[in-house]
């Protein structure tokens, strides 16, 4: 009895334990399938579990599945569900379960944002392209905690993809009553060690410890509170004032006095993102000149913009794919070990051979969306150009939709803002985009011999083999310099010190469970 | 009077039609849809959520659309979140928004009245050029200034009261946002009835007055206030439509749960539902707040009622 009681009561926590979260932008849905925003995939990772979860190291750890399985060619991998996972209203959940969340993911009708992260999934491109039913994505459960997925390829990031919300089970029984409304307050049911109690719009988002979760009984923080913050002055403030343990951002304008002001409690840390120029390849002046594009790269002071005007809140980048990133060394052009002058040098002898000079300069368009540290940041690249090589630069800029229509067409642009973020720790998730056909090829680059290694990369199996490929398309890209790297992002959160065991990782993904708040 | 304003009700109605129609195509017209993101969705996927919500039919037939579901109460579902329905949003964000504004308002006409009047009777003197450098300064100095300053002092250095947030909807919460919104309008007001006040105390019939010896508190209260307080009531429908303004940057500032911000980032998002439910529901209050206006000189200024 005693032993009974021990095992399903909580042991002795102080009453209460609140956690009060910075978190951006309002989430605009706790749908797994549906969120697409950096806040409302931190309020499901605290809901919902997936079969795996992101590590401390950014490999991924069992989660759901207690282990897993690859077949030799890799392409078959068999996920052992644990027994002891229930959903937040008791029922069992079952590898059936996380089928429907997969199937539910790639199905054109819902609308997912990630349905492409699952191309690998046998199948999938044929689903998502509405040419066959969700039923015949590679995907199925032998018994109730078993989970096959069959891939096309052999991703051997599979396991650190199935921590991303996409690819999170769904509670059939709710799925089925209420529709697309399931995971509205009131209806949701989630799986992981939190459920949701509370959501006013634009105010909070408040979630409760789930007693059905497998480790509830290790789980300190008993309440989670997310609070949209999308004015980071005003974040800023409300950390100051107390309101908030855990900020989701600081004002990089600021970040020099934040950094004096709070000393340790301030973390910056490697974050999996990327922040770069485009050059528009097919227009002049960029199409066909890649001495050109390599000139303006050559003389851009990248430690200058991260330290002195971005205030060490970035880290200055040679390569389209982010330090940092699991099992990949990003692959620095030669010339970055280069002294400035001798950089500057090789730019000036690359500016004269494209045919421009003091007399005859290059006169080029630069493209940002409005935001502030992007007008800063292009105001000094243009400094830089014209400094060195005399380019006259013109700076427009846009509002966000105005922005991603006119980079899309490709039609005016000459150079423009670019980024991404990883959604998984692999270096495709960079690497992918600047294929000829992807969607997101803003640059219109179009290299046969770099979509030739992406796609053997895709077929091989062994690790070290496809990290070589990797490597090599991103020097054979770094070299066609369709893009201008700029700068690696950082996370930036301001983290009170009564918070305990927050630790920084590339994918800057934190688990309440994981956390204490220590009386204060 | 009735008449009067039976016939106001009704001119609002196609108004407000027209509001929402040029509110309509406008927002169609600017370029990028909702569904544009940095990570650009697979074209068969993208087909599906247009279909979903009717972005594949021609706009006329999208227009009726909304209006047949207006007119059965239907302000559609909004297009960035997902979760709620526009009706739901504007629901749950338009009483704290208007217990925002209502507050502020009633401030900006309390403060704004009584320091103009001040200035007005000591008209030259010290009080006055302190109030009014103080009515100038309220103006010019942005919301946006104003409200870090007072979080910094008040939150952050004091701890009287809190940096943002709307937890419980208490008083507490609502003391800064409360001033920073109504500031600028305590500013206008307080010059207006100053500059009324002074136009009102060189009338003959309040020269008459104090000749009788009334004493100056007494002509003020009596004889003056009245008269001096209408250009105040007739600004009344600007500074209802400068609270709504306002009230977007002050939200935000403060992370209220109003639906100011809703207008902005419904703007920036595409989310053409709920742009137009809060374009609705924004022109219905400032042509009720006007209307109520009108009502209200027609009851203080007989002239109006007979015309």
């Amino acid at each position: 009895m005693l032993i009974l009681l021990g095992l399903s009561l909580p042991p002795a926590l102080p009453a209460d334990e609140v956690l009060r979260l910075g978190n951006g932008a309002e989430p605009e849905t706790l749908d797994p399938q549906r969120a697409e925003g950096v806040s409302a995939l931190n309020i499901l990772r605290d809901l919902d579990e997936g079969l795996t979860a992101a590590g401390p190291a950014g490999a991924a750890v069992p989660a759901a599945a207690e282990r897993w399985d690859v077949s030799a060619d890799g392409r078959d991998y068999v996920f052992h569900l644990r027994h002891d996972a229930r959903w937040s209203n008791g029922d069992a959940l079952t590898a059936d379960d996380f089928v429907a969340g997969l199937r539910r993911s790639v199905d054109p009708a819902t609308g997912s944002a990630y349905a492409q992260v699952l191309s690998p999934i046998d199948n999938a491109g044929a689903v998502a392209a509405g040419r066959l039913p969700p039923s015949r994505l590679g995907v199925d459960a032998p018994d109730p905690y078993t989970l096959h997925i069959r891939l096309a390829v052999p991703a051997t990031y599979l396991p650190a993809l199935l921590a991303h919300p996409a690819t999170f089970p769904v509670h059939g029984p709710s799925l089925a009553r209420y529709g697309r409304d399931f995971a509205r307050p009131g209806h949701l049911v989630s799986n992981g060690a939190y459920r949701l109690q509370e959501w006013v719009p634009q105010s909070r988002v408040v979630l409760q410890r789930n007693p059905y979760y497998r480790d509830a009984a290790t789980t300190a923080v008993e309440r989670v509170v997310y609070l949209p913050t999308e004015d980071v002055g005003a974040e800023l403030q409300r950390y100051r004032a107390g309101e908030l343990d855990v900020t989701a951002a600081i004002p990089m304008s600021q970040a020099r006095w934040v950094r004096q002001r709070f000393g340790g409690e301030l973390h910056l840390a490697p974050y999996l993102g990327s922040y770069w120029y485009g050059y528009n390849l097919s227009r002049p002046p960029f199409q066909g000149n890649a001495g050109l594009r390599r000139a303006l790269s050559l003389v851009i002071d990248r430690e200058v913009i991260a330290g002195k005007l971005l205030q060490d809140a970035a880290l200055p980048s040679y390569t389209l794919v982010p330090e940092g990133t699991l099992d990949y060394s990003p692959q620095r052009p030669d010339w970055a070990a280069w002294p400035r002058e001798r950089r500057i040098a090789e730019a000036q002898r690359l500016y004269a051979a494209a045919g421009y000079s003091a007399g005859h300069p290059l006169d080029v368009e630069l493209r940002y969306n409005t935001q502030e540290d992007h007008r800063r940041i292009a105001t000094v690249i243009a400094a830089m150009w014209k400094q060195r090589l005399g380019v006259r630069t013109r700076l427009v800029n846009e509002e966000w939709k105005v922005f991603l229509q006119n980079r899309r067409l490709r039609a005016v642009t000459e150079v423009f803002r670019g980024g991404w973020i990883g959604d998984y720790d692999d270096a495709s998730a960079f690497l992918d985009e600047l294929r000829s056909f992807d969607g997101k090829n803003d640059e219109a680059y179009a290299s046969p011999a770099y979509d030739a290694l992406l796609a053997q990369a895709q077929r091989q199996a062994d690790p070290a083999r496809r990290r070589e490929l990797l490597q090599q398309a991103e020097r054979q890209l770094l070299d066609d310099a369709p893009v201008l790297p700029i700068y690696g992002y950082q996370s930036k959160h301001l983290v009170k010190p009564w918070v305990q065991g927050w630790r920084d990782n590339p994918l800057d993904i934190h688990y309440s469970k994981d956390l204490r708040v220590l009386p204060h | 009077m009735l008449s009067l304003a039976l016939r106001r009700l009704l001119g609002a109605v196609p108004t407000l039609l027209l509001l929402l129609t040029l509110a309509f195509f406008l927002m169609h017209a600017a370029p990028g849809g909702p569904f544009d993101a940095e990570r650009s969705l697979p074209p068969q996927i993208e087909a599906a959520l247009r279909a979903q919500y009717q972005l594949d039919q021609p706009l006329w037939r999208q227009y009726l659309h909304y209006l047949g579901g207006l007119l059965r109460g239907d302000l559609g579902p909004s297009f960035q979140y997902g979760g709620f329905s526009v009706a739901e949003l504007i629901g749950s964000g338009a009483p704290v928004s208007f217990r925002l504004g209502a507050a502020a308002l009633l401030l900006a006409l309390l403060l704004g009245v009584v320091l103009g009047s001040a200035a007005a009777l000591q008209r030259g003197g010290w009080l006055d050029r302190v109030l009014m450098t103080f009515a100038l300064a309220g103006i010019s100095v942005p919301a946006y200034v104003v409200a870090p300053l007072l979080v910094l002092l008040f939150a952050v250095t004091l701890h009287w009261l809190p940096a943002g947030g709307w937890s419980a909807g208490g008083v507490s919460d609502a003391v800064l946002p409360v001033i920073s919104l109504a500031l600028p309008q305590v500013a206008a007001i307080a010059r207006l009835s100053r500059a009324s006040m002074i136009e009102v105390l060189s009338a003959p019939y309040i020269r008459t007055a104090r000749a009788k010896g009334l004493p100056l508190r007494l002509v003020v209260w009596r004889h003056a206030l009245k008269p001096a307080l209408l250009p105040v009531l007739s600004y009344l429908g600007p500074a209802a439509a400068g609270l709504v303004t306002g009230s977007v940057v002050i939200e935000q500032v403060f992370g209220i749960p109003g639906i100011g911000r809703y207008f902005v980032q419904g703007a920036l998002n595409r989310d053409y539902t709920l742009v137009l439910g809060v374009v609705l529901f924004y022109g219905a209050l400032i042509v009720l707040f006007n209307f109520l206006v009108d009502m209200l000189y027609g009851v203080l200024d007989p002239r109006v009622r007979s015309a």
